[in-house]
């Protein structure tokens, strides 16, 4: 439809996710290239068929339109703001215009900085350009991308406006010291994520997650120096065994924990998540969304499948006794038995979409009992969807979106922290109770709410 | 949003209104490759805000102080009884509520999806096999739609799917299935969900009626009985009975509506254009008077006139709004009483309704606040083909039903009691909180036939805020549809003491009782636009195609030649679909008429 525009929040999200890491690093510096260069690819050369196709769908993988492309603005121009307490940056411009993109940048120039983060003049770029797992693209990936950017991109002759930031912290030396401390040359890269399966299906699983899909950058625990603790498999069990809390949403375990990791999901629901943006497992929500929104749903099938089967293989980070339904709250709620602290909350405000069994309906309401974002030993993400609401996108591959209000009004930080311990304590759930003073820190730090011309028009 | 002071580009096709009809028109003319441009006068609409729980349960807001209908404040219509009366014009929504916004009537129904009956759709012929030509009434304008129950099978079918239809058959490609409606004709296919669960009223309804010799059957509803995905792959939640159907949009998504299942799909498709706060005001016609040039239109956020043009033009606003639209272009002659000559605005009809309320003991309880809107038990045995109407003497009829619908505090409190009971004080309470536990209401909704002296034209005193006359409604009850009720009627009496009932009110129209616009009945109006066989007593062929402009066609209500006894959102959507499929398969070939005059 012609007046369908992008909802701002979702890059937003993103982006400030992103934005966070930076702020960590206080390493920010961003300037474009004045160097002269030969055009980079001439542009009647004839390309060999489906070449840009391919590299379009290499751009969906790595979601370089997640950062690079502002809702509203031409592909790729780049221009997105990062608001960070010290000022703002935005992303760059990386259509092919030569003078404010990468028009003049060689083959060899791009994969150096996309795979080591170092620009055409010598500089290094912010880590938030996960090029720790962009190097392990292949060298023909890289060769499909780079054809995309120059020839199936349209260029764009503007530039992000001036990074506002101050010194020291606009300096860019000391992102070399990082890069060359936790980030691995090409060749290491590929070897050890090529190296791990002698199955096709995972050996692509691998390719994906670790690399074009840089699931690690917001799933897996970074050090206090930033950088991803496990960058592969291999690493062992802290790879993608979650990422802390980004802009109030804990990012959870992507490996087989019983209860707050995948261990119960199965390769198709996996599958129908990053397909869709719900299963009948869960939904997406938060930061996991425009994931979805722009990358993930537009997978190939097998690419699909291959992610699912490569995570289900991926050992749990810790030991969780095993979640056993438990019906003993649905057996008091059905027999009007509110006593619980939360109880008449739930039946009021939730219990219409999810149930009193808690078990949601299929894929259009998500089960709280047995679902592991309810479970995590964090639970802001519970608390801070209560609050401000959420909803899931419409996608070519599913057209509905469907909307949770926002409670903020409505409810109390009490009622809200017995209403969360009772949903994370119901139904086997048996994670801990929160405290309303949680709630408070939460609601206080909530970002803006959507407004209505931004929620689902379904 | 288009900017507000610029004209969007020109459409392959322009359909007028957002509802069911309209939405349908633009997914299938979509779907054949055309660029179809949407114009609705009123707001978008989702459930993300208007139907945002629990705001979006609100009856002060939602059916008392008509949230999601029709703002008088712009335009209505005038009425009266009799052709020698003065029309005054309808100054609040009463009787009926016709929608504005996004899926219009379609976001504010109940759900009931009904079918036609074979006969219903060839009234005239059917009466006349059965009955003899002089069975029918003087001035009783009894007319066939020209397609018949068989040709639109697969459309019926069709809207279901896309609807998301609970039901139960009872007989589908000739086997025996279910305890469906056994009056219903043959199926291609079954429902796409399940039936609605009875409540506990409807329960008691479905053993009555069984031991009577009666064949209750499930209404089938567009509320989702289950989660469904429907072949557009829109979703649906699933009903709760939280009662709040008729007047709001859902919040479970479990009620269809254009807004949950067809323009989910349609806004991701680059070729749909939806313009909100258009109110058409004409439709533009070349010198000729034969062609459809496109419509001219008020842009209300900018307050500015504005036309567009394009090759075909789809008229599917609101059954009034049809009417008005094509009176006030100079389409088709003028509907005349007095010569019967001309057809817009001929065949109004509404739709018989009274409802009768019974009560059970203290120990049982029917908790009027439950409830879905499409959902309950129903009997056909006074509406379908067969029953003998012959020694009655008269045509039409009403299904029975107990449509527990969920009854909303304010409107408890405003009807408690029934007729005669005290209307405050301890009485009044007492009464209230019995009705609201103990009592359920059995309706009879039935046929209206169409007649000489009840039409549609344009007022000659009253106009509307721009400047245009307004439409004027000449309607009142006539003796058969009057006796027909009171036939039906008599019946539940007879139901209600088979239920245990301890009390009972009886409603029905009553001889020379005129139309009353100032109490609520149905919204169900009809014809004014009428499909049929012959250009001197209809206004579109039986492809729904204006039969003086081959590129108009004009899709609703107003196409029914009398109204059913069934509601009629069930024959709007398959008629759209019928109609859409004849334009892709033949007018987009060779645009023209599809039947010659």
């Amino acid at each position: 439809m012609t007046v369908l525009s992008p909802r701002p929040t979702i890059r937003k999200r993103l982006s400030s996710a992103r934005a966070l890491l930076l702020a960590g690093l206080g390493l920010l510096g961003l300037g474009s290239s004045g160097l002269p260069a030969r055009p980079a690819l001439a542009t009647d050369s004839p390309l060999p068929a489906g070449l840009i196709e391919e590299g379009h769908y290499q751009a969906v993988l790595g979601d370089c339109a997640a950062c690079h492309t502002q809702p509203g603005r031409a592909p790729y121009s780049g221009g997105m703001p990062f608001k960070l307490p010290i000022g703002t940056i935005y992303s760059t411009n990386i259509s092919p215009d030569p003078v404010h993109g990468i028009g003049r940048y060689t083959e060899a120039e791009f994969a150096r900085a996309v795979q080591l983060g170092i620009r055409k003049d010598g500089s290094a770029l912010y880590p938030a350009m996960p090029y720790p797992s962009y190097a392990r693209l292949s060298k023909a990936d890289i060769h499909a991308l780079y054809v995309y950017f120059q020839r199936g991109v349209a260029p764009q002759p503007v530039s992000p406006p001036p990074n506002g930031l101050i010194w020291p912290l606009s300096m860019r030396w000391p992102l070399h010291i990082w890069r060359w401390l936790f980030s691995p040359s090409i060749q290491s890269a590929q070897l050890r994520t090529n190296n791990q399966f002698s199955d096709p299906v995972l050996a692509r699983g691998a390719y994906l997650v670790e690399g074009p899909g840089h699931c690690g950058a917001c799933h897996s625990p970074r050090s206090i120096t930033l950088n991803e603790k496990a960058q592969t498999a291999k690493d062992g069990p802290l790879f993608l065994s979650g990422g802390g809390v980004v802009e109030q949403w804990v990012v959870p375990s992507l490996r087989q924990e019983n209860r707050t990791g995948l261990g119960r999901w199965s390769e198709q629901d996996i599958v129908d998540f990053l397909r869709t943006g719900r299963a009948r497992t869960g939904a997406s929500f938060g930061g996991m969304t425009p994931v979805i929104v722009h990358s993930a749903h537009a997978f190939k099938d097998d690419d699909l499948h291959a992610i699912a089967r490569y995570l289900k293989q991926l050992a749990p980070a810790r030991k969780e006794t095993p979640w056993v339904y438990d019906p003993t709250t649905t057996e008091r709620l059905r027999q009007a038995d509110l006593s619980q602290p939360g109880a008449q909350t739930y039946v009021d405000r939730c219990a219409a979409c999810h149930r009193t069994d808690g078990a949601g309906y299929g894929t259009v309401f998500p089960p709280l009992a047995g679902n592991p974002v309810v479970m995590t030993d964090d639970a802001t993400s519970l608390i801070h969807i209560i609050l401000a609401g959420d909803s899931t996108h419409a996608l070519p591959t599913t057209p509905s979106a469907f909307a949770m209000p926002s409670f903020a009004d409505t409810l109390s930080d009490k009622e809200i922290a017995d209403l969360v311990s009772f949903i994370r304590q119901s139904w086997g759930n048996n994670a801990r109770a929160v405290k309303e003073g949680t709630v408070r820190r939460i609601r206080q730090n909530l970002p803006q709410l959507e407004t209505p011309a931004q929620l689902p028009k379904n | 949003m288009p900017d507000e002071t610029s004209t969007p580009t020109r459409p392959d096709v322009l359909i007028i209104g957002g509802g069911w009809a309209g939405s349908i028109m633009a997914k299938e003319l979509t779907e054949a490759g055309l660029n179809v441009t949407m114009l609705e006068r009123g707001h978008d609409h989702s459930t993300a805000v208007e139907g945002t729980y629990p705001g979006s349960i609100d009856e002060l807001r939602g059916a008392i102080r008509k949230r999601l209908f029709q703002k008088l404040a712009r335009t209505s219509l005038t009425i009266r009884n009799r052709p020698d009366q003065t029309a005054l014009p309808y100054r609040q929504l009463t009787a009926f509520l016709p929608g504005e916004g996004v899926g219009g009537a379609g976001l504010h129904w109940s759900g009931c999806h009904f079918r036609a009956t074979e006969d219903d759709l060839r009234l005239r012929s059917a009466t006349i096999e059965r009955y003899g030509e002089n069975f029918i009434p003087k001035d009783m304008h009894l007319q066939d739609y020209g397609v018949t129950y068989g040709e639109l099978e697969p459309f019926f079918d069709k809207a279901e799917k896309v609807f998301g239809t609970s039901g139960e058959a009872s007989s589908v490609r000739g086997q025996k299935t279910g305890r469906g409606n056994i009056f219903a004709p043959d199926r291609s296919d079954h429902f796409p969900l399940p039936p609605m669960a009875d409540t506990f009223s409807a329960s008691v309804f479905r053993a009555a009626a069984t031991d009577m010799g009666y064949h209750p059957f499930s209404i089938p509803a567009a509320n989702a009985s289950q989660p469904y995905t429907n072949p557009y792959g829109c979703q649906m939640g699933p009903c709760n009975f939280c009662g709040y159907c008729s007047g709001y949009a859902c919040y479970l998504y479990s009620k269809a509506s254009p807004n949950v299942n067809i323009l989910p799909a349609l806004r991701q498709d680059r070729r749909f254009t939806l313009i909100t706060q258009a109110q058409v005001l004409e439709i533009m016609l070349d010198d000729t008077h034969k062609k459809a040039t496109g419509v001219r239109y008020v842009d209300l956020s900018s307050r500015t006139e504005k036309t567009l043009e394009a090759d075909l033009v789809i008229l599917s606003a609101f059954q009034l709004h049809n009417v008005h639209l094509m009176l006030v272009s100079g389409i088709g002659q003028p509907y005349d009483p007095v010569t019967q000559t001309g057809t817009i605005g001929r065949n109004f009809t509404y739709q018989t309704i009274t409802s009768s309320r019974v009560w059970l003991p203290e120990d049982r309880f029917t908790s009027q606040f439950v409830g879905a809107g499409g959902a309950g038990v129903a009997i056909d045995d006074f509406n379908h083909p067969g029953f003998d109407r012959g020694r009655l003497g008269f045509i039409g009829g009403s299904p029975i039903w107990v449509n527990q619908a969920g009854l909303k505090p304010i409107a408890a409190a405003q009807g408690s009691g029934g007729k005669g009971a005290p209307r405050w004080g301890s009485a009044y309470k007492s009464a209230m909180i019995d009705q609201y536990r103990h009592s359920l209401g059995i309706d009879a909704h039935g046929s209206n036939m169409a007649y000489r002296d009840v039409y549609l034209d344009l007022d000659p005193t009253w106009t509307n805020a721009y400047g245009q006359p307004l439409l004027r409604m000449t309607f009142t009850w006539k003796d058969n549809d009057i006796r027909m009720n009171q036939h039906v009627v008599s019946h539940i009496g007879d139901i209600a003491h088979a239920m245990g009932a301890t009390r009972t009110s009886l409603n029905s129209l009553q001889p020379g009782q005129p139309f009353d616009s100032r109490v609520y009945q149905t919204t169900h109006l009809n014809g004014g636009v009428i499909m049929g066989e012959n250009p001197k007593t209809s206004a579109l062929n039986r492809y729904l195609q204006s039969w003086d402009v081959p590129n108009l066609f004009v899709i609703g209500s107003s196409a029914f030649p009398q109204g059913m006894g069934y509601n009629p959102t069930g024959l709007v959507a398959a008629l759209a679909y019928w109609s859409a499929h004849h334009i892709r398969r033949t007018y987009l070939r060779n645009p023209g008429p599809m039947v010659s005059a």
